[in-house]
């Protein structure tokens, strides 16, 4: 397939980490933020290939990882209510909540469905005009314009049975947030991809500066990590910190204007709770006000809820790059993909469930 | 969720007011919401992602990506050499 094909080169993909081995001479531990850059990782063995030096390490960039178990509790108090249509991406459904997940909520007979864009559930809200139709828009800067469009569009049309349960985070706050940890370790940063296709990188410039870490926006194929880690190493070792664009055939330094005009319209920046992590200050978006009949927490009046992590997870650790799942005493035991405990086990690109999935036990 | 694909743009069209349109995935065939690449015109290449387009491919700076590697590589290879001009080891030159 073209655009993905060429970039799989197992040929080329030899011939940069043959370059990467001729450029490093000292350690570096560099993290990858985002979790679909995990997942290929793992998949593509890359981590393997990479001469000792260099530790990667695996980012919080999994908007499923991060949710907060008190929206995920919310979401599934409003999936509960008879009037609701409750619409969502599919990897939310098994994200465990503190006492049951939006799957078992469906198989107690909640109206529960995978959609595939947020566009989906408006129609459904448009052909269904006497049922609430809320949508579950969680992610980082890559789904909101989608969420935002979805809402814009609602308002235009005028339909009143449409609401989001929104949590959406940004990128760039929680990378500050790691980076001003006492016990940080990453020293270089592989940003994410589509992220950067969005929001651009002009934001990340003062960030590099700042803490004196390169930062690549980076593409997920093989051939483009690989690109993007000689990237960093190359700076690391020449005692450059810059902003260097990988992902040149996505990403532009302006990011996508509309996109951005339209997340500023709909979204206003807010403190956010990261799963694992903790709240992070500027980190998240939330409705504005003049969309609050769009916001689904307002709409139903969900209220605080309490809620416990399983005690035994570490996923938050895992998060900030501290530990490796292996690591965890209930990865591949208590905790497996089809019996997760924590979030990092739910998502296809949480670091755990990739770690399990290949095999990956030490 | 987060995972965006490049995707050919094989028909485009409106849809209650927004740009919509069809795009193909190496024979995959989906629909797409093209309202945040105005400009992106029928043959072209889209990075979609949960359902929009986010980026339309700059051909150029892939071709150019893929292929200053290629020149880099063949041309130390003509030489024996790796890029860095160590002797190639024998499964390095295949
Ligand atoms: S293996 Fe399971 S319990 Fe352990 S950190 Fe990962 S998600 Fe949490």
């Amino acid at each position: 397939m073209k655009y993905l094909d060429e970039f799989r080169d197992p040929k080329l993909a030899k011939k940069i980490v043959a370059a990467i081995r001729n450029t490093v001479t000292r350690p570096w531990v560099i993290m990858e933020i985002c979790g679909g850059q995990t997942h290929s990782i793992i998949k593509n063995g890359i981590d393997q290939v990479l001469p000792k030096e260099i530790e990667l390490v695996h980012g919080p960039g999994c908007p499923v990882c991060v949710t907060p178990l008190e929206i995920i509790d919310k979401a599934i108090e409003i999936a509960s209510r008879p009037e609701v249509i409750f619409t969502s991406f599919g990897d939310m459904l098994r994200v465990p909540g503190s006492r049951k997940d939006l799957f078992m909520v469906k198989s107690e007979g909640g109206d529960v469905r995978t959609v595939y864009s947020p566009l989906e559930a408006v129609k459904i809200a448009r052909e269904n005009p006497d049922r609430e139709v809320v949508f579950f828009a969680v992610g980082f800067e890559t789904t909101a314009p989608g969420n935002a469009l979805a809402i814009h569009q609602a308002a235009q049309e005028g339909l009143t049975n449409f609401s989001e349960l929104v949590s959406h985070v940004l990128v760039p706050p929680a990378m500050e947030a790691l980076l001003s940890a006492p016990d940080n370790r990453v020293q270089g940063y592989l940003a994410a991809g589509h992220v950067c296709t969005v929001m651009g990188w002009e934001e990340y410039e003062p960030i590099a500066k700042k803490y004196k870490v390169p930062i690549v926006p980076t593409g997920f194929e093989p051939v483009d990590i690989l690109e993007g880690i000689l990237l960093v190493v190359k700076q690391l070792e020449e005692g450059r910190y810059e902003v260097e664009n990988q992902y040149l055939r996505s990403v532009k330094r302006e990011g996508n204007r509309p996109a951005q005009k339209l997340i500023k319209e709909i979204f206003e920046v807010t403190n956010r709770k990261w799963r694992g992590i903790g709240e992070i200050p500027s980190s998240g978006l939330k409705i504005r006000d003049k969309y609050a009949d769009y916001d689904a927490e307002h709409k139903f009046d969900v209220g605080d809820i309490q809620t416990n992590e399983a005690e035994i997870c570490i996923s938050g650790i895992i998060l900030q790059g501290l530990k490796k799942p292996k690591e965890c005493p209930a990865f591949g035991k208590e905790c497996s993909p089809s019996h997760p405990l924590g979030a990092t086990m739910v998502s296809s690109e949480g670091a755990c469930a990739a770690y399990f999935k290949y095999q990956r036990l030490q | 969720m987060c995972l965006g694909i490049p995707g050919k743009v094989v028909k485009i069209f409106d849809e209650n007011g927004l740009k919509m349109g069809h795009v193909d995935y190496g024979g995959t065939m989906n629909k797409a919401c093209l309202e945040y690449v105005p400009e992106i015109k029928v043959g072209q290449y889209t990075v979609v992602h949960a359902g929009f387009g986010i980026s339309i491919i700059d051909e150029e700076e892939a071709q150019k990506t893929y292929e200053v590697w290629e020149e880099f590589v063949d041309a130390a290879a003509r030489e024996g050499v790796d890029i860095y001009g160590n002797p190639l080891k024998k499964d390095e030159s295949e």
